[in-house]
């Protein structure tokens, strides 16, 4: 793994990330939107490319954050070079509106699932899996 | 002299044969496990959200590790609640 963060930085190879943030419940609907683009445009600025975002909007936590039992849930598929997290990291951290925050890195497995769910395809584990 | 419901095995009869336990996502061709399905994770949890063992499930360990991280992001995420009662 370390070996390969690092050719990739060398490279300036691109991956494949999610990000997943609640923001507070107490903000408007020009913030939130105002909020989703800041980052939008920060991926972009850096070199990245946004695949596919998606606000999930209000809702219940399964247990309270910061005092709250709601939270704004917004998603984004990005790709961008290895060394931009970090920066994303910081952006996030300062950003008082943002209560949690998560990366997560996406393998080929992965794309091709939230591919196959974007177009609408219901993913067949839901259903046919059942215990 | 010998009753007839005294009759003695050697060997235990097996009283029932209960369907080979098999890998969901192996069978169902099931590649990604995703945090954000918080329904399709609830199958592998208990009442207490707890995540269930691999002998109940039947998961292979390759897809139960995977199950298991993506349980902890959606607790992270307060998708999944990570102490509770009658989760289902």
């Amino acid at each position: 793994m370390g070996i390969n963060n690092f050719l990739n930085f060398k490279t300036g190879k691109m991956s494949n990330y999610e990000l997943m943030v609640i923001f507070t419940p107490v903000l408007s609907e020009e913030d939130f939107k105002a909020a989703q683009k800041k980052y939008e445009t920060l991926v972009v600025e850096n070199g990245g490319s946004v695949t596919h975002t998606k606000p999930w909007g209000l809702k219940s936590l399964a247990y309270p954050i910061a005092k709250k039992t709601t939270g704004l849930y917004w998603v984004m598929e990005y790709s961008a070079p290895t060394s931009f997290n970090e920066k994303l990291k910081i952006q996030l951290l300062r950003d008082e509106s943002a209560m949690r925050h998560m990366f997560t890195v996406l393998d080929k497995y992965a794309v091709e699932y939230n591919d196959r769910k974007r177009s609408g395809v219901q993913h067949f584990s839901s259903e046919k899996a059942g215990v | 002299m010998a009753k007839a419901n005294e009759i003695k095995y050697l060997t235990a009869i097996k009283a029932d044969n209960r369907p080979k336990k098999y890998c969901r996502f192996k069978k169902m061709g099931i590649r990604y496990v995703d945090y954000k399905d918080a329904d399709f994770l609830k199958k592998f949890l208990n009442e207490q959200g707890k995540l269930l063992p691999r002998r109940l499930t039947g998961n292979s360990l390759k897809f139960q590790r995977k199950v298991s991280e993506a349980v902890k992001k959606a607790r992270q995420m307060a998708i999944l609640p990570y102490v509770t009662d009658l989760l289902k």
